[in-house]
């Protein structure tokens, strides 16, 4: 969809930021200029605990305990890697899953490429930081000049729903989140954006970087041909290009249990309003 | 070197959730002892502008220029770039939101700022710069040290009782450059509910569940949401049966709300609803089932039929 030519060594100024982005992998060059007609998308996934674990954390709590924990596809990524599934089904073109983590997160890659996903990129690193895990997504991307980065609008361990932006801002390329609804026409992206109260339709260029939740797409299931199949497509690891974190977690703590209930009988339902002026002084 | 705010109109109003974040901005500014700085961007009056003094602030600046009028991520962390890199800012103080999340974000690419997201505290300046911030939506909290040299802090709503004081902000006018590389989304369209109360702002929340039967009976939990000025809020099911807009629906991939007060009526509480709630202050849950799972969690409770219940309560409040 998106025409492009560069040449090794070549240096140009990416739309939207003053960085100087130097082409240092050649692209195949034909005598015609390239157009590539297939879409090429990148889904970054996280590994994240089930949505219904119980947090609790070992070692004076410094360490998240994983002991028991199933691990899942973070559930915006899920809908996110769906509708790449979609548009490659209608638009022809490749999906390729990204995931920064270290080994036990293969289970979760392994399923993304069972339910379609064509190859995968694990980045081995523990992902604690927005900023570095951005720094690897934007790596890898600089180099393979996608069409579409999607991802989920947040991971729902750290909830800092910033990953998107930092990539679109390393990349000098739109962000856009959270993003309801992704219809691709010609190099055009309408895209649905949740606001407060409401949403916004917007339209625009790609390439973009989208941050993704319901109802995009339906999550989706492997079946067992899938799951035969992700045995044995690609699944690259590399190791983190840069090493910078701009924030570290020193310790975790649990919230206080809430005090015991106060059950109200039904028949004098009325006296809640009192309470709730009087004792709990919130209206 | 002062604290930088970024606050956000609304029909050019500053938000309250913004009012909330100039008030902890104050806060982190005389823990540094210097002051605090609101960037407002898009159309309002001076005399608006001004009224961030109540809440802290001693000086607004204001990029008013047309090209600024539709909210943009982008280029509005162009604009707090510019604002903060003129006041030598070191921390950054915003209010999550729709736009406050994408402009954060860029802005951390550009700055190479620390972010942190969901902060329920004031920082400890005590050794660094740690903030305690809510993480796995709302199931735990994580102390977490700044280490760059510009810091973003995205706060919760209800992080601090806000103490307003009879003062008032110069507004000086910024015109920073603009990057025509920020401009590239068009909005073609916008729909909002207007005239309710914004459920992500709101100090009140009724909330409904499949025990509500069908969107027919919303009537009840509506009536009650006005009789408080409360906003409305659905639980997941209600909004995959697009009973309700999916913009009401609070849980783990929906909202996650902290009001001063959450109406549960109908709902049974499942693990992935409570995330969403939990660090409201004060939660009543109504519901049929002794059983459900969500009176643990309650601080009121209520064992009945909605149907009943509610329009009673809705005739109390109307009462007071």
């Amino acid at each position: 969809m998106v025409i492009r030519r560069c040449e090794p060594g070549q240096t140009f100024r990416t739309p939207g930021s003053h960085r100087l982005i130097t082409i240092d992998h050649a692209r195949p060059t034909l005598q015609q200029p390239q157009i590539d007609n297939t879409m090429k998308i990148l889904v970054c996934v996280t590994s994240v605990p089930d949505t219904t674990t119980k947090i609790t954390f070992t070692d004076n709590n410094t360490k998240f305990n994983k002991a028991g924990v199933q691990f899942i596809t973070g559930p915006y990524d899920d809908y996110a890697l769906a509708r790449a599934i979609e548009l490659k089904e209608k638009l022809g073109g490749t999906v390729t899953v990204l995931n920064v983590g270290e080994a036990d997160t293969e289970p979760v890659i392994r399923k993304c490429l069972a339910i379609g996903a064509d190859d995968a990129i694990r980045v081995n690193a523990d992902p604690t930081d927005a900023f570095f895990v951005a720094e690897q997504i934007a790596a890898i991307a600089k180099e393979n000049s996608y069409d579409l980065i999607l991802m989920g609008r947040e991971s729902i361990d750290y909830n800092g729903g910033q990953v998107h932006g930092i990539v679109g801002e390393l990349l000098g390329m739109p962000s856009i989140s959270p993003v309801m609804q992704l219809d691709i026409n010609g190099d055009t992206a309408q895209i649905t954006r949740e606001i407060e109260g409401g949403k916004e339709s917007l339209e625009a260029r790609l390439p973009l970087v989208l941050g993704c939740q319901e109802p995009i797409a339906e999550w989706k299931i492997p079946n067992m041909r899938g799951i035969m199949t992700a045995r044995t497509k690609p699944l690259k690891v590399i190791e983190p290009t840069s090493k910078d974190t701009l924030t570290n977690v020193a310790s975790y703590e649990l919230p206080a249990p809430r005090g015991n209930v106060k059950m109200i009988p039904a028949d004098q339902a009325e006296t809640l309003i009192q309470l709730l002026r009087t004792e709990a002084k919130v209206i | 070197m002062s604290v930088l705010i970024f606050a956000e109109l609304d029909e050019g109003k500053l938000r309250k959730s913004s009012q909330e974040a100039i008030y902890y901005g104050a806060k982190v500014a005389e823990q540094l002892g210097t002051s605090a700085t609101a960037i407002v961007i898009g159309q309002a009056d001076d005399s608006e502008l001004a009224t961030a003094g109540r809440f802290g602030a001693t000086k607004v600046l204001h990029a008013a220029d047309s090209k600024l009028n539709e909210p943009n991520g982008m280029a509005y962390a162009t604009v707090v770039a510019a604002a903060a890199q003129q006041e030598g800012t070191k921390v950054i103080v915003l209010a999550k939101s729709s736009l406050a999340d994408a402009m954060a974000a860029r802005l951390v690419g550009k700055l190479r700022a620390g972010l942190a997201a969901n902060v329920v505290e004031l920082p400890d300046l005590s050794n660094g710069f740690r903030v305690k911030r809510s993480i796995y939506t709302g199931k735990a909290f994580a102390y977490t040290d700044l280490t760059a040299d510009v810091k973003i802090l995205a706060i919760k709503k209800n992080t601090l009782a806000v103490e307003e004081k009879d003062a008032t902000a110069s507004v000086e006018t910024f015109s920073p450059a603009l990057n025509d590389g920020d401009f590239g989304i068009a909005v073609k369209s916008t729909d909002k509910a207007t005239g309710d109360v914004l459920l992500p702002e709101a100090d009140l929340v009724v909330s409904a569940g499949r025990g509500l039967k069908g969107p027919e009976n919303w009537g009840i939990v509506e009536d009650l949401a006005k009789a408080l000025h409360a906003a409305t809020a659905c639980s997941k099911p209600v909004s995959d049966l697009d009973w309700r807009p999916h913009s009401e629906h609070v849980g783990q991939t929906g909202l996650k709300i902290s009001p001063n007060l959450y109406i549960a009526c109908g709902i049974s509480g499942a693990i992935q609803h409570l995330a969403g709630v939990n660090s409201s202050k004060v939660i009543v849950v109504i519901n049929k089932d002794p059983e459900a799972p969500f009176f643990k969690s309650a601080d009121y409770g209520i064992v009945g039929d909605v149907f009943d219940v509610l329009p009673r309560l809705t005739k109390a409040v109307q009462a007071l």
